[in-house]
C-alpha cells in the first residue's frame, strides 16, 4: 500500500468501485476497483479474456454494470448513456478501429467536436450568425488536431483510404476533438509497426503534458513499461496487482497470470 | 493557403454555377413550351423529387431502411383532405399543418422502434405503412371515406385573386417548394447535424462513443423526412382534388426507395435524377406497359451490381448500398 504514495498526484480523475459485470453465467468483471489519477498514463493489462475491454465498455457507458459504480471527476456517472459520458469528458478509441469510413479525415475529427456544439436544425437551415461562428470554431479545432497527429496532407481523403497506422492516429485525434479530460485507449499500438509504435509512445507522452489523463489497455509490454506511470493487472475479471511498471513486471502473481503456474514450485513450497 | 483555397473553389464552382443556371432556365421555360399533359408529368416529377428528398434524409443520410414512407405521405394528404373538406380550412394554411401532423405521427410511431437495427427496422416500417393504408380503408370515425377516399378538395389560394388552379401554376408551386427544400437540405448536409447523421450511417457505435445522441438524431431524421412527405401529400391532394388509399400503397414506398437508390444515397442531385427516372419511366414505356415492371426490375438489379453508389453519388461523404449493408453486419 505504501506504493500508492509513489503515484503522481492524489487526485483521482476516474475511479471504479466494486465494479461487476455479468454476461449470462460469466462474470466478466468482478468487484473491480481501480483509480486513474490526474495527469498520468495508467495502463490496464492482463491476459486475453481478462475483462479489460469490458471495463472500458462499462466506463464509457456501452454496458451497464450489475453492481458497483464509476466515478469521474468526483461525479457518479454509472449508467449514463455513452454520449452523455463523452460530453462529461471521457473519450475512447476502439480495439478494432472504428472510424467513419466514407467521410473525410477532417470530417471524422469534426464529428468529435459534435458534443461541444449546440446548433440545432433551424439554426443550420437559416445559417444564423451563431451557427456560422460555431461551425468555424469546430473547423478550427479539427484542423488543429489533424495537424497535431500529422495528417494535414490527407485531410480531404476518405478515412477508409488512408494507411492503417494513420487511421489509428486519426481515431485518437477524433477522441481528442471531444475535448476530454480522460482518454481511454483500447490497444492503440495493435497492428502498428515498431517505428509507428515508437511515434505513438512519444505522442501519448506529449498528450500528458497537455493535461490529458490516459487510461490505456495495452498488450505490447514495451509500450506499457515505456510510458505508464501506473499499471493495473487484471485476470479473470478481478484486479490481481497494481503498481509502478517495474514492480508489476516482477510480481510473481502477474507472471503466473500470464504464463500459467508451475506445479513443481507449489509442491516444493518454494514459491 | 487561403488564396489557393478560394481560387480552387472558384474554378470548381463556375462550371457548376453555369449548369445550375442552365437547369433553372430550362425549368422556367419548359412549361411555356410544353402542353398541359407534359406539364403535369413534370408536376409529378416534382412530387416524386420532394418525396425522394424526404426519404433521402432517412435512408440516404442516416442509412435507416424505411419502407413505409408512403404512410407519412398519406397522413399529410389525408390531413389536408379531411380538414379542407370537413372544416373548410384553406389549403395553404394546411401546408404546415400537414407537415406537422406527419411529423407528429412519425415521432409517436418511431419513438418506440428507433433502436431497431437494419432489417428489423425495415420490416417494422413496412408494417407501419400498411397499417396506415388499411386504417384509411377502414374509414375510422367516418373521416377517411374508406376505399373511395375523400374528394372535393380545394385549390390552394390566398383570397380570391391568387388561386393556384392551372397545371402551370401547380408546376411552379411544387418546384418552388422543391427548390427551397433542396436549399435547406444542402445547408443541413454541411452542418453539425448533417455530419452527425452521416456518422450514424457509417458506424452507430462509434457515433455514440463520440458524443452523438444517436436516438435523437435518428428521430430527427424521421420527423423531418415525414414532415417533407406531409408537404408532398398536401400538394398532391390539392392537385388531384381527391385522395384514396390506393395512392399510398406499399408500391409507392418502394418507388421512393428506388429513387434514392438509383440516384445515390445521400446525394441531392442523385435524388432528382432518380425522381426523373421513376416519374418519366412509365411515360416512356407506355407502349410496352406489359413489360414495364420486368424492365424496371432488371434495371434495378443491374444498378445494384454495377453501380451500387447510384447514378450521381455524393462527391464526399456519400455511401453506397453495399457499405450500408456491411454496417449492419458490423453492428450485429
Amino acid at each position: 500500500m505504501a506504493e500508492a504514495d509513489l503515484r503522481t498526484t492524489d487526485r483521482a480523475i476516474l475511479e471504479t468501485r466494486k465494479l461487476t459485470k455479468v454476461f449470462g453465467g460469466l462474470t466478466a468483471v468482478n468487484n473491480f476497483d481501480s483509480q486513474v489519477r490526474e495527469g498520468e498514463i495508467c495502463s490496464l493489462i492482463g491476459p486475453n479474456g481478462a475483462g479489460k475491454t469490458t471495463v472500458f465498455n462499462v466506463v464509457t457507458g456501452i454496458y451497464k454494470p450489475e453492481n458497483g459504480s464509476v466515478v469521474f471527476n468526483g461525479k457518479d456517472i454509472t449508467g449514463q448513456k455513452p454520449h452523455q459520458i463523452v460530453s462529461g469528458g471521457i473519450a475512447r478509441t476502439f480495439q478494432n478501429i472504428r472510424l467513419f469510413p466514407n467521410m473525410t479525415c477532417l470530417e471524422n475529427i469534426m464529428a468529435g467536436q459534435h458534443c461541444r456544439g449546440s446548433a440545432g436544425m433551424w439554426g443550420s437551415i437559416f445559417r444564423t450568425s451563431r451557427q456560422k461562428k460555431e461551425e468555424r470554431h469546430i473547423r478550427e479545432v479539427a484542423e488543429a488536431r489533424i495537424h497535431q497527429v500529422g495528417l494535414w496532407e490527407s485531410r480531404d481523403e476518405l478515412a477508409k483510404n488512408i494507411a492503417y497506422g494513420s487511421q489509428r492516429m486519426l481515431e485518437i485525434a477524433r477522441a481528442l476533438a471531444t475535448e476530454p479530460g480522460l482518454l481511454a485507449l483500447d490497444e492503440p499500438s495493435s497492428g502498428l509497426n515498431p517505428s509507428e509504435t515508437e511515434e505513438l509512445m512519444v505522442f501519448l507522452k506529449s498528450l500528458v503534458k497537455e493535461n490529458f489523463s490516459i487510461f490505456l489497455i495495452e498488450h505490447d509490454m514495451n509500450v506499457v513499461m515505456g510510458i505508464s506511470d501506473w499499471v493495473i493487472v487484471m485476470d479473470e475479471g478481478a484486479r490481481i496487482a497494481e503498481g509502478r511498471p517495474e514492480t508489476v513486471y516482477n510480481n510473481p502473481k502477474v507472471i503466473e497470470a500470464y504464463l500459467g503456474y508451475d506445479d513443481d514450485q507449489q509442491v516444493n513450497g518454494e514459491s | 493557403m487561403e488564396d489557393t483555397r478560394i481560387s480552387k473553389l472558384n474554378s470548381f464552382f463556375s462550371p457548376q454555377q453555369g449548369t445550375l443556371f442552365a437547369v433553372l432556365g430550362i425549368f422556367v421555360i419548359y412549361p411555356f413550351a410544353a402542353n398541359n399533359y407534359y406539364i403535369d408529368v413534370a408536376f409529378f416529377f416534382g412530387i416524386y423529387a420532394l418525396l425522394g428528398l424526404s426519404l433521402n434524409i432517412v435512408l440516404g443520410e442516416v442509412g435507416l431502411f424505411d419502407l413505409g414512407h408512403a404512410g407519412f405521405y398519406a397522413i399529410g394528404a389525408y390531413t389536408t383532405a379531411i380538414l379542407n373538406t370537413k372544416f373548410g380550412v384553406p389549403i395553404l394554411v394546411l401546408l404546415p399543418v400537414s407537415a406537422i401532423a406527419a411529423a407528429l405521427f412519425a415521432y409517436l410511431v418511431c419513438s418506440p422502434i428507433i433502436h431497431l437495427r437494419g432489417d428489423y427496422l425495415c420490416i417494422v416500417t413496412i408494417g407501419m405503412g400498411e397499417i396506415v393504408r388499411l386504417s384509411l380503408i377502414n374509414n375510422p370515425f367516418d373521416l377517411t371515406g374508406g376505399p373511395n377516399g375523400v374528394f372535393g378538395i380545394d385549390f390552394p389560394s390566398l383570397g380570391s385573386f391568387f388561386v393556384i388552379d392551372s397545371s402551370i401554376e401547380y408546376y411552379f408551386f411544387i418546384w418552388i417548394v422543391v427548390g427551397f427544400s433542396i436549399l435547406a437540405l444542402i445547408r443541413l448536409q454541411n452542418s453539425r447535424i448533417g455530419r452527425a447523421w452521416n456518422c450514424i450511417r457509417e458506424d452507430e457505435v462509434a457515433a455514440n462513443a463520440n458524443g452523438i445522441n444517436v436516438r435523437h438524431y435518428k428521430l430527427l431524421a424521421f420527423v423531418l423526412g415525414a414532415a417533407m412527405a406531409g408537404i408532398a401529400g398536401n400538394i398532391y391532394a390539392s392537385k388531384l382534388m381527391c385522395v384514396s388509399p390506393e395512392s399510398f400503397s406499399f408500391m409507392e414506398s418502394c418507388l421512393m426507395f428506388c429513387i434514392v437508390l438509383i440516384g445515390g444515397m445521400g446525394s441531392i442531385p442523385g435524388v432528382i435524377i432518380g425522381a426523373a427516372v421513376i416519374s418519366l419511366f412509365p411515360e416512356i414505356f407506355r407502349p410496352f406497359a406489359m413489360y414495364r415492371m420486368l424492365i424496371f426490375g432488371t434495371v434495378m438489379i443491374l444498378m445494384m451490381m454495377f453501380r451500387p453508389g447510384g447514378a450521381w453519388p455524393r462527391r464526399r461523404g456519400g455511401a453506397d448500398i453495399k457499405s450500408v449493408l456491411n454496417t449492419w453486419r458490423k453492428n450485429g
